[in-house]
């Protein structure tokens, strides 16, 4: 090997690990290209690892998005924390980097050289070194939300082929999957957000046009989180640290939708309501021309979708009279809508392309159990 | 080229400024490094298309105020939603029948393109054959919508996306001389809008041509809504956030809107029979006149309630709702030819028993639903809220639905009265 050859390769092997610098907030108008520049999370096409100073954590009923694993993170400058709201979204502070890694488990089948990967409906995990080894798993997308001064952004960023870092991606990408399950498989297209779209659902008060966190409220972050190492709970923990102020031990209850029976049916479905499609269909959200509201708050009546006839739904109707048909969901526009990747049809309209057949069963099953006529 | 394009560009010069501002070797390290650790991103897809497709979502994020992003000529083939959510931006094609964005084939996204900002314009460009609806605007103040086509090219098919052109919640709006075709539930839809202008559109083909549904202050005029399922409507509906009033339809040509009813049970449009000229459905203060109004086979207009829309006594309206259609002056339309093949085996028995096989329905249908606390001693509508029909030899049939048609009454002479005309739509500065 000639001696600039193997010069280069030790320039390489520096500079990939000088590379892993320390977290770094850019500036809101020059978002980095790479989101290795950020220093969140790291790949090397071997694993996938966490900068030692941003926080892992999980949510009690995530948002269904075409069975991928999240992996999230929270990141606040050295000395800040967020403030305690047991209502609503955590207050963080500027410079708050939130990111979202969607993966997926591989699966041991090939098909026509497209990627195949493992439908399961649970929660990414890392491994005991807080790493995801990559012959297991495959990295697509890694959105990051940052707080400025004047609002957070969203940032969408695409994984490399290679799996060693991703590109920021503003308008978006789509990519074939094949989501398998036992013998049989998926084929679906992935679509990553444009940075508009993921404003789709983070902008939560349509009038407002803020971007918001939608995920990290108390009752979501109300829930152990195994790499900690012990039995405390997220908020109590990011208390510890010092990443939250404000908080004195009492959250509203956690509602956990996976695995489930740790809460009852409906429990479980409100709060799938809400995260999945509360976003909009909020009295100030993008959908409030509809008048169908099922943030957890909202009362479970007429406009919660009991009896209440569609307003602007086009083909979504399925020919079905109500969107909740109290004990025939088989006549419940809500479930038609769940049941259907057709753009023209699905609910949510963004982030789904696959049926998520475990939350149209329980949205299904609580409907089947309601009391009531619409005459 | 554009804005977008124009950042983009400094961005990656100030990046080689930089650059240069270094020692060799420390750029030497850096073409290094990025070799070792990036190995992306992907080499560009050679998919023109995509390419393309990317370039305007990239430019429509990247927008500022005060932008014009061009559509050129051609067919550009999209697969997913496009959006824009700046103000201030106006998007232009070079005319409606050569600057295409074909949605033929799209995987994501309920619309073709969606807005969320006010002060926005789009002209001279076609939107074909979306998933779902064509435009949408949700929100936003000062919306002109002018020589924009939005058609599904095979015609009628229930498969079709709901609704073309899709104002809702907006606020002074200029929607002209545009096209919809094939839409499956309306071709030109403003819903919950204020300050509404309608003007010198064709709608064809599409389950309702034109929509004007919980909005006030709309005029709607000079348009051709032929061939639909019906021609207008004006709409009420429950529980939304704003009850509709004050809409004049005037000087449009609705001729032989006789097009099978293709839109999904349970929208508000699949109660609509085939051949409805011009409907009325719950509002109040509408005013239909000078239009010329031909050939549909049901009726020319329809007036009629929330309760004959075919849900009766299976709805909890909101309280507040007024499912009554009140205050309705019609005069001076030129009608002929309407009612001689009605929809519904209903309305066809009740037409060859009153008027005989080769007859035809009066002009203007009314279901007979009124509100019943809104009356005079001898049992009308109080004066103000009358249903009144000053148009010549145009007869009324009130169909008398609250009674099961025991009392149907055909004549003009119970609606022989007027009402103060509504003014003129102005719309605001910068539109008006």
């Amino acid at each position: 090997m000639r001696l600039s050859a193997i010069l280069s390769l030790v320039v390489m092997l520096v500079a990939c690990d000088a590379a892993r610098g320390p977290v770094t907030l850019h500036p809101a108008d020059r978002p980095p290209e790479r989101l290795s520049d950020w220093g969140i999370v790291f790949a090397d096409g071997k694993t996938f690892e966490l900068n030692a100073d941003v926080v892992p954590y999980d949510l009690n009923t995530p948002l269904f998005s075409d069975y991928a694993l999240k992996m999230r993170t929270v990141w606040m400058p050295p000395g800040m924390s967020a403030s305690y709201m047991a209502e609503g979204v955590l207050d963080f502070p500027v410079g708050t980097i939130i990111s979202k890694t969607f993966h997926y488990e591989k699966s041991g089948h090939q098909k026509n050289g497209s990627l195949t990967v493992v439908k399961a409906d649970r929660e990414s995990a890392l491994n005991e070194d807080a790493e995801l080894d990559l012959s297991d798993y495959v990295l697509i997308e890694t959105r990051l939300l940052v707080h400025y001064e004047d609002g957070w952004t969203a940032l969408p960023y695409v994984w490399n082929e290679t799996q060693t870092d991703a590109s920021l991606e503003i308008a978006g990408d789509d990519r074939q999957l094949g989501l398998v399950a036992g013998t049989d498989t998926l084929d679906i297209v992935y679509v990553v957000p444009d940075k508009n779209q993921c404003g789709g659902c983070h902008v939560t008060d349509h009038g407002a046009k803020d971007l918001q966190p939608i995920g990290p409220k108390a009752w979501q972050l109300n829930r152990d989180y195994s790499w900690w190492g012990n039995d405390a709970t997220q908020l109590e923990n990011w208390s510890g640290r010092g990443l939250l102020r404000g908080f004195d031990g009492d959250a509203p209850a956690g509602v956990r939708w996976s695995p489930p029976g740790q809460a009852t049916l409906e429990q479980r479905v409100r709060a799938y309501l809400d995260v999945n499609c509360a976003h909009c269909h909020n009295p100030a959200g993008a959908a409030d021309t509809s008048a169908l509201h099922l943030n957890l708050d909202a009362p479970v009546d007429r406009l919660y979708g009991i009896c209440k006839t569609p307003v602007a739904v086009g083909r979504g109707s399925g020919d079905r009279p109500f969107d909740i048909y109290p004990g025939r969901p088989q006549d419940s526009i809500l479930v038609y809508r769940m049941q259907h990747s057709d753009p023209a049809i699905a609910m949510p309209e963004l982030g789904r392309s696959a049926v998520h057949t475990e939350g149209v069963t329980a949205v299904s099953d609580w409907i089947a159990a309601l009391n009531g006529d619409c005459r | 080229m554009h804005a977008s394009m124009v950042t983009y560009t400094a961005r990656r010069q100030s990046g080689s400024a930089s650059l240069r501002a270094s020692n060799i070797i420390f750029t030497m390290i850096l073409v290094l490094l990025f070799a070792a650790c990036s190995k992306e991103p992907p080499a560009p897809s050679d998919d023109a298309a995509l390419a393309f497709q990317k370039e305007l979502q990239t430019q429509l994020i990247a927008a500022r105020p005060g932008d014009v992003i061009t559509i050129p000529a051609g067919v550009h083939p999209i697969n997913r939603a496009l959006s824009l959510n700046i103000s201030g931006v106006t998007i232009r094609g070079e005319g409606m029948d050569r600057s295409i964005l074909s949605f033929k084939g799209q995987v994501q996204g309920a619309e073709g393109l969606l807005v969320n900002a006010s002060d926005f314009t789009i002209e001279d460009l076609a939107i074909e054959d979306t998933a779902g609806d064509g435009l949408k605007i949700n929100g936003g103040r000062n919306i002109v919508i002018r020589r924009v086509r939005i058609e599904w090219t095979n015609g009628p098919d229930e498969n079709n996306g709901a609704y073309g052109i899709y104002p809702v919640q907006a606020v002074n709006v200029l929607l002209e001389e545009c096209v919809a075709i094939g839409a499956s539930d309306a071709g030109i839809y403003v819903g919950q809008s204020r300050n509404v202008v309608v003007r010198n559109n064709r709608a064809e083909r599409n389950v309702a041509g034109i929509e004007i549904e919980n909005t006030f202050n709309a005029d709607v005029y000079g348009n051709v809504t032929n061939e639909n399922t019906g021609g207008i409507l004006v709409f009420n509906m429950p529980d939304l956030p704003q009850p509709g009033h004050s809409t004049r339809v005037y000087q449009n040509t609705v001729v032989g809107n006789n097009t099978d009813n293709f839109g999904a049970e349970g929208t508000p449009v699949a109660s609509v029979p085939a051949g409805s000229g011009i409907v009325i459905n719950s509002n109040d203060r509408v005013e239909i006149f000078d239009n010329d109004i031909r050939d549909n086979d049901t009726a020319n207009i329809i007036i009629s309630s929330y309760y004959a829309t075919g849900w009766e006594g299976m709805r909890d309206m909101g309280e507040e709702y007024d499912p009554y259609p009140e205050t309705i002056y019609i005069y001076g339309n030129r009608m002929s030819g309407g009612g001689a093949s009605p929809d519904g085996l209903d309305l066809k028995a009740l037409k060859v028993a009153m008027f005989g096989l080769n007859g035809r329905l009066p002009d203007v249908l009314w279901d007979g639903y009124y509100n019943a606390e809104k009356v005079d001693g001898g049992g009308n509508l109080l004066p103000e809220y009358a249903i009144c029909v000053d148009n010549g030899a145009a007869q009324v049939l009130n169909a008398d639905l609250p009674n099961d048609s025991a009392g149907i009454v055909v004549g003009a002479e119970q609606h022989n009265c007027s009402h103060e005309k509504l003014p003129a739509v102005v719309l605001e500065a910068p539109l008006g």
